[in-house]
């Protein structure tokens, strides 16, 4: 399979000393890479540095071309969409402008269409929610409606912050359940930081393991289910 | 007149308590106590009506009907900046620090509602007092930083850190004004099984260390039943189950909207 | 009683001219929460813009059209050249941008027009009153138009793709990068519209007021008064409160404090709603769950 999303050198921080130390990784084309480490590793500082959101060097490739140095927006029309911590809804916006404004950059206006009821398929509760200010959903539901405004910028690649985060049990599965049927129907791409390691080695081929801004282990997601450091810092067992 | 030596009330009685937002009912007539040096969880689907709960006890959301006791005395008459003094901390599920101050200074910060000798004596800084005050709070916070491992960040700003090391501070911060009942809104969330582990031990602690309570919103379970001496779960506002961990994994309405079917296979593995 | 009705009708008139400046302010509120001081300044530049343009033989209503063009032009080019480098300045200096900006403004103004007071035309009959007596053409005309250019802002903001992305740069520009949206641009388009909305309520002031550089003043506070009344947070209660102060503030220059307390009123405004209600008679918060 061909890489679609690879990253060089990566060195980035927030103003103070450097969090990432030179992190390499890649994604492969209609692959899931998971990213694990501890709190404080550099996880969500990889997802932000990634597309543009704070001061990085390296060198970033999408799909043969550099992206590093591009403004943000300009990372999001390229086809990376990132769902970031804390959800990043607009909560004062009904769940219909914040779909509609997944797609604002897109003029294919069928395609679109086709895209937002793909969404609402996966995501049924959403169409319930129609009319209501995103701020008024519950956790699982903001999380759904964050994934489905992702989608409609009909990502090639989808950046993943703990989505997984402040979702009850059944929520977690029903969100999980759906990003696997992304993987499989649509051929999305994705990086993944989620906490929940089982979780994320369930959906994932490949896993980078960060320590304090590097990477200290990367492989096949099956071969680091079975390194002992990973199963008893991660998985418990 | 002596009262009859009868066993003291709970630490916490939740008795009836009623919310409703515009038309619908985010609590529909719950009850539940917390015991004196107890932890307690409390489980639920989002939107179940948890956060509305510890929004009544801290004092953020007035119920409509029901009350809410702490050591005996209604809360309804007390207002939300004394309730702190009386002895209620609690923690945010996004966290609500000073993001510009340090790591030291939001601790300060925290025990703030123990200092008693005011704000005009604060303000023209009278006596011995004000100074032996903080003198003693600067002393707390220099206990809390080393039981929550922050020395290292102490003087760093808060704004620049990791969400789980905020979630630290925030701990920290809640200890620092001598809650009797800690509030926790998902202390494990953004940590992985290692530090979900450490942060057992922490709770336990703490409730060693400080005789406090906990009351836990939490949806790893398997934090929540290695740590909680009892377990509340609550669906659409209403509770659904009340007992040992054990008892309320295994009620059958817990896991219809909690769990989920063969759950084991997952939430645990968390 | 016919008084009475002259005055609220009035008030109707004028709290048009108020809403519009206090929905130019609410729209670079939300977007950089800022007080553009410089609106009323702005705007008054704009007028003047479009009586040179009326001297100089043009046609009104062209004049008009062309004035709120070059005004918009003129706030894009505010933001994109004084206040993209201060984006992440701290509150103070923001402030003193504004203030600077008013004064400068202010004195381009005089420097070019001079300070003499000038009649300003208007397009609408004047001379014979309308509905009995009971309202001027003008006041009739401006209140048509204010309310027009009010429905236009509504219905683009509503209804159209690019008001939804200068909504979702505004509520929150780090997402609204994520999804594609140039939040920049955004802002300066903000810019534009406040300067072309304050542009049309200068014009339509003008002719009662009488144009002189310092025409705007009281204008921008009782607009000011508006917005905090209606929520500086709230496009719609801004525009309610503005229609509210001028109401309110006819009735009592007619009945309660005499001309000359007016302006008080609007500052007796400012500092109440400030004190008793901050978020404003419709302001809203948004209920968050977790």
């Amino acid at each position: 399979m061909a890489t679609l999303l690879e990253a060089r050198a990566l060195t980035a921080g927030y103003g103070g000393p450097p969090v990432l130390h030179g992190v390499a990784l890649a994604v492969e084309e209609g692959g899931v890479t998971a990213l694990l480490g501890a709190n404080g590793a550099g996880k969500t500082t990889i997802l932000r540095a990634l597309c543009g959101m704070i001061a990085a060097s390296g060198e970033v490739r999408f799909a043969g071309e550099r992206i590093d140095g591009l403004p943000t927006e300009a990372i999001a029309r390229r086809g990376i969409a990132h769902v970031p911590d804390g959800r990043g809804t607009f909560a004062e916006l009904t769940v219909e402008e914040n779909l509609r404004l997944g797609a604002i950059t897109r003029r294919d206006r069928a395609a679109v269409a086709a895209d937002l009821e793909g969404a609402l398929t996966l995501f049924p509760r959403l169409r319930e929610r129609w009319r209501q200010q995103a701020g008024t959903l519950s956790g699982g539901e903001q999380q759904m409606l964050a994934i489905a405004r992702a989608l409609l910028l009909r990502p090639r690649l989808l950046l993943l912050d703990e989505p997984s985060f402040g979702l009850a049990p059944l929520a977690v599965r029903e969100v999980f359940g759906a990003l696997a049927r992304l993987r499989a129907e649509a051929g999305v791409a994705m990086l993944l930081v989620e906490q929940n390691a089982a979780l994320a080695l369930d959906l994932a081929d490949r896993a980078c393991l960060l320590e304090t801004g590097r990477v200290v282990l990367q492989g096949e997601a099956a071969a680091l289910r079975r390194d002992a450091a990973v199963r008893r810092a991660y998985l418990g067992r | 007149m002596a009262a009859p030596a009868a066993t003291p009330p709970p630490l916490l009685e939740v008795e009836g308590v009623v919310v409703r937002f515009g038309g619908v009912v985010a609590l529909a007539g719950v009850s539940f106590e917390v015991g004196h040096r107890e932890i307690r969880g409390l489980i639920g689907p989002n939107g179940s009506g948890k956060t509305t709960l510890f929004n009544c006890i801290s004092g953020l959301c007035r119920p409509a009907a029901g009350e809410i006791r702490f050591e005996g005395v209604a809360l309804s008459r007390v207002p939300r900046h004394a309730r702190a003094r009386l002895g209620i901390g609690r923690t945010f599920q996004h966290t609500a620090l000073f993001r510009s101050l340090t790591v030291r200074e939001n601790v300060l910060a925290g025990a703030h509602p123990l200092a008693g000798s005011g704000f005009l004596a604060n303000a023209l800084r009278l006596g011995g007092r004000v100074r032996r005050e903080e003198r003693e709070a600067e002393e707390t916070a220099r206990r809390l930083l080393a039981l929550l491992s922050l020395e290292a960040v102490a003087d760093a700003p808060v704004g620049r850190l990791p969400f789980g090391t905020q979630k630290r501070v925030e701990l920290a911060r809640a200890l620092a004004a001598g809650p009797k009942l800690l509030l926790l809104d998902e202390p494990a969330g953004g940590l992985n099984h290692e530090e979900v582990y450490r942060l057992a031990r922490l709770l336990f602690r703490i409730r060693r260390e400080f005789e406090l309570s906990i009351l836990l919103v939490e949806h790893h379970m398997h934090l929540v039943t290695s740590v909680s001496d009892r377990v509340v779960a609550l669906d659409f506002g209403e509770k659904i189950a009340d007992g040992t961990p054990e008892a309320v994994r295994a009620e059958p309405a817990v896991i219809r909207a909690y769990l989920g079917e063969g759950a084991a296979a997952h939430g645990d593995a968390a | 009683m016919e008084g009475f009705a002259h005055q609220l009708v009035a008030g109707i008139a004028t709290g048009g001219i108020y809403a519009s400046v206090a929905l130019a302010l609410v729209m670079i509120y939300q977007a950089t929460h800022h007080v553009n001081f410089a609106q009323g300044e702005m705007a008054t530049f704009s007028t003047y813009l479009a009586w040179a343009a009326v001297q100089g033989g043009a046609p009104w209503w062209a004049a008009l059209l062309g004035t709120v063009f070059a005004s918009f032009a003129v706030g894009v080019a505010i933001e994109r050249v004084l206040l993209r480098p201060m984006r992440s300045a701290p509150v103070l200096a923001v402030v003193c941008a504004f203030i600077g900006l008013m004064l400068i403004f202010n004195s381009i103004t005089g420097a070019i027009f001079g300070y003499a007071v000038r009649p300003f035309p208007s397009p609408f009959e004047t001379s014979a009153p309308l509905l009995g007596g009971l309202v001027s053409g003008h006041a009739l005309g401006s209140t048509a138009v204010t309310l027009a250019v009010l429905a236009l802002v509504w219905a683009f903001f509503r209804h159209t793709g690019l008001g939804l992305a200068m909504r979702a740069a505004a509520y929150n520009p780090v997402s609204a990068r994520l999804v594609g949206i140039r939040v920049g641009w955004m802002l300066a388009l903000g810019w534009g519209l406040a300067a072309a909305i304050g542009a049309v309520a200068g014009v339509m002031v003008a002719p009662v007021v009488f144009l002189e550089p310092n025409m705007m003043l009281g204008v921008l506070l009782y607009a000011f008064a508006g917005a905090l009344l209606g929520g500086i947070d709230n496009p719609a209660g801004a525009v309610a409160g503005g229609f509210l102060v001028g109401v309110v503030e006819n009735l009592a220059g007619a009945y309660l404090v005499g001309a000359e307390l007016k302006l008080t009123l609007a500052l007796a405004i400012i500092v109440g709603v400030l004190l008793l209600r901050p978020s404003g008679l419709f302001g809203r918060a948004v209920e968050s769950r977790v």
